[in-house]
């Protein structure tokens, strides 16, 4: 039996992957709440219109603050300007490749592939490994050895996560790996989850990239100034706080190796402000379990599912306080995870054959299950 | 020379639908388009076991519902990654209300 201090070993390159194969947790069956299908297709509706307008109002708001930053650079001013600059920057870069890489941003294709491609470059997210990369992580969420988008293991570590405030971890990463790609090489890991098919347009994507890259250093040394750069290019580091402070909240504290997105992901209220610069995303255990629905019909979404779902949180700071409080208790006990009641007119959590983490258990007593293994389905905490 | 399988009832399915159906083992999807016509083709999407009825119909497109996969369900081509191969299509015949699928044993 594994001690508490046990760490997982989250590569995609461990022994986990295999054993999830094998446990029947990778490319499972996961739990659905019951939505009628006329409700459904009236909300995986497709709509133009309103992602055009959101779409020229992001532009716009870049633009503005764009400018706003451009006067205030050499006073002190500056530092406000572009960390708000960036902030945006960087954040409706990651909510708008999420949701065009969906294909559910517009109902034309074409038009999700360029908001795609632009908001890639705006996270430095390599465009093809890094779609199929959110694919992996749809069909394995949080599942240990098979999920490459788990934010932090268990027990957290500190220096690697605050680092990603400015992406500091993510983003050397990312960009060793487009000069990786740009060379006709892949990294291994990547090699589990992108198809040997689309290998010829992760290469030309990164040597696209890189010209641009060259072009923005010509744009610095031509005008002898970083500024260039701190439009583009850089905010996607400075920036990457407002990214990350938001995307903690998705799943971390939550449980691992389960099959139902209600225990590994949190739905966050959020303003309307957030909510328009993030996609609705706050809407998470919603976007998980029905991917179809585009972001603007989340809202009613959630008011379809809600009852069969545990309370959101009130808001980004309760959220991020109760995420931060996990993390502290997985310093000491790794499995440490938050147990979250569902309503009573929700159906039972379904853990699947090898949750990790604390499970609530038939009678609503609790117990950890690292190492012992539980099975089946749990009833609820009511 | 295939087999005719009556299906379901041409009353439960909308334009721009889908809907699912069994049949021995087996799990087909049949459609709807856009125009009202009809279309078959097997229920599990290419590129995972994710039932395709679950989907949404757009024109000629059935959109995956696990990772908006896309397929044109009149060829079985497939349109959208992460769905990289063709799904088996099969004929379909509209008889007295019924939808009828023709499958090779
Ligand atoms: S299961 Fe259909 S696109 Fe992945």
């Amino acid at each position: 039996m594994a001690t508490n201090m046990e760490r997982r070993d989250y590569s995609l390159l461990g022994p986990l992957n295999k054993e999830a194969i094998e446990k029947g947790i990778a490319e499972a069956e996961w739990y659905t709440s019951p939505i009628d299908r006329k409700r459904m297709k009236e909300l995986m509706k497709r709509k133009n219109g309103r992602a055009i307008r959101d779409t020229i109002i992001w532009f716009a708001t870049l633009v503005i603050l764009a400018y706003i930053a451009f006067l205030s650079w050499g006073t002190w001013w500056a530092i406000p300007a572009f960390a708000i600059y960036g902030g945006v920057y960087a954040l409706t870069g990651n909510s708008r490749w999420h949701e065009a890489g969906h294909g559910t941003m517009f109902k034309t294709p074409w038009m999700n592939e360029v908001v795609y491609q632009i908001a890639s470059f705006m996270n430095l997210f390599p465009a093809t490994p890094w779609r199929w990369s959110h694919v992996r992580h749809h069909s394995d969420t949080y599942i240990v050895g098979r999920d490459p988008e788990i934010h932090a293991p268990r027990p957290p570590v500190w220096r690697v996560l605050l680092g990603e405030l400015i992406h500091f971890y993510g983003g050397i990463a990312d960009l060793k790996r487009i000069f990786l790609h740009a060379f006709g090489k892949m990294d291994k890991a990547e090699m589990d989850y992108i198809p040997a098919s689309e290998c010829k347009k992760v290469y030309w994507e990164a040597r696209v990239w890189i010209v641009i890259f060259l072009a923005i250093i010509a744009a610095c040394l031509y005008t002898g100034s970083i500024l260039p750069a701190m439009f583009i290019g850089l905010p996607t580091f400075f920036g990457f706080y407002a990214v990350m402070l938001i995307a903690w909240t998705q799943h971390l504290g939550l449980n691992e190796d389960v099959l139902d997105h209600r225990l590994n992901t949190r739905t966050v209220y959020m303003n309307p402000i957030i909510r328009f610069l993030y996609c609705n995303m706050n809407y998470h255990i919603e976007h998980h379990m029905f991917p179809m629905v585009p972001y603007h019909a989340l809202p009613a979404l959630h008011e379809e599912m809600k009852h069969d779902c545990p309370k959101p949180n009130s808001s980004i700071f309760a959220a991020l306080k109760e995420v931060f409080s996990a993390l502290h208790k997985q310093r000491k006990d790794p499995t440490y995870t938050i147990l979250r009641p569902l309503p009573i007119t929700a159906r039972p959590y379904m853990y699947g054959p090898s949750p990790y983490g604390t499970v609530i258990q038939q009678g609503g007593d609790k117990k950890t299950t690292e190492g012992i293994g539980i099975y089946g389905t749990m009833d609820r905490d009511s | 020379m295939g087999q005719w399988i009556e299906t379901v009832d041409v009353k439960e399915i909308d334009a721009e639908d889908v809907i699912r159906f069994d049949y021995e083992n087996h799990t087909y999807a049949i459609y709807s388009n856009d125009k009202g016509e009809y279309f078959a083709t097997d229920g599990y999407c290419p590129h995972q076991k994710v039932h395709l009825a679950d989907g949404l119909v757009m024109g000629n497109i059935i959109e995956c519902p696990k990772h908006n996969g896309r397929l044109d369900f009149t060829t079985g081509e497939a349109k959208r990654a992460p769905i990289c191969h063709t799904i088996k299509t099969y004929p379909v015949k509209l008889e007295a209300g019924k939808l009828f699928i023709e499958i090779t044993a």
